[in-house]
């Protein structure tokens, strides 16, 4: 597998999470101060980081590498597929779009509604922060660890992630409060399909099978979905049209 | 014993969450792939079509969520 397309995959993963942690950590900021929301994001940042740098060595040498690959396959088939899902449901209407803004000013509320703790450090701010940040990070640490552990690229694969990050949060403080603009569910899907695409790859090379091509067959794979998807997209509009009309 | 409780449950909602289909698919596609390993040109074919009939069928039933 190019370390490219590892890239790619968790560049993109990792900007999704990090647009929804970035809209608790901009209403912490802004309601409650920045000193306090930043400790707490840093520190959830240096909890994740720690997590990556003891699980993923730890699963590349503990664990047999067709074991690993069938477990990591299946995780990341099965994360890949329930994206996929949420994207195709969203893109058709039948669910609504993550909306951002919408988080946004619940949070504000939330938070302006909590009385401040005097001097020193505001607890609210940081430990709103530090949960936003961790939990969704989570994902992003099991992406890394997984898609990098069996690829022996744990490396490329933090890189990508810590990119992702950093932009996101440079974007993020210069826009403020427009993250609605963020095509988070164009993303959303494209994460879906290279999780998916790579899972199955990995999963199924785990129990023996043989892909033509060896790892260009992933890129066949991301094909295959990605033209399954616009097709189910596109049918599932029509018919949710028809059923609009049909009520009218 | 409550801690080991949530992190099961935590891993039970990432995993399985609203969607069991996929991951009770997932499985069954692994079984197949396995099943079908020594013949390279079945198992190729099969499995990404399998796994395509999950997301639709996923999707599908999405719709009543």
């Amino acid at each position: 597998m190019s370390d490219w397309v590892l890239l790619a995959a968790v560049f993109l993963a990792s900007a999704v999470e990090a647009v929804e942690a970035l809209t608790i950590v901009l209403a912490s900021g802004i309601t409650r101060g920045w000193r306090s929301t930043f400790e707490g994001a840093g520190a959830a940042l240096l909890a994740l980081a720690a997590l990556v740098a003891v699980l993923g060595p730890a699963i590349a040498r503990l664990v047999p590498i067709d074991a690993l690959r069938v477990v990591v396959g299946g995780l990341l088939l099965v994360f890949g597929l329930q994206w996929l899902r949420k994207a195709v449901l969203r893109a058709t209407g039948y669910k609504a779009l993550h909306d951002e803004d919408a988080i946004f000013e619940r949070e504000v509320a939330r938070l302006s509604a909590v009385p401040a703790s005097g001097s020193g450090r505001d607890a609210t701010a940081f430990t709103v922060s530090f949960k936003g940040v961790f939990l969704e990070g989570m994902e992003v640490v099991i992406i890394v660890v997984t898609l990098g552990a069996p690829s022996g690229r744990l490396g490329v694969a933090a890189l990508g992630a810590g990119a992702a990050v950093l932009l996101v949060a440079l974007v993020g403080l210069a826009v403020h409060r427009r993250l609605s603009e963020v095509p988070e569910n164009a993303m959303k899907m494209g994460v879906g399909l290279m999780l998916t695409s790579f899972g199955t790859f990995w999963a199924a090379e785990g129990v023996g099978v043989a892909w033509p091509g060896n790892d260009l067959a992933i890129l066949g794979l991301l094909g295959v979905y990605a033209l399954a998807t616009l097709v189910t997209v596109a049918a599932m509009r029509r018919g949710r049209l028809a059923t609009v009309e049909e009520a009218a | 014993m409550r801690y080991l409780r949530a992190f099961g449950r935590f891993w039970w909602d990432f995993i399985v969450g609203d969607t069991p289909e996929i991951a009770v698919g997932a499985l069954a596609i692994l079984v197949a792939a396995a099943l079908l390993h020594h013949l390279r040109d079945a198992a190729v074919v099969v499995v990404p079509l399998a796994v395509v009939a999950l997301l639709v069928g996923s999707a599908l039933r999405g719709r009543s969520d």
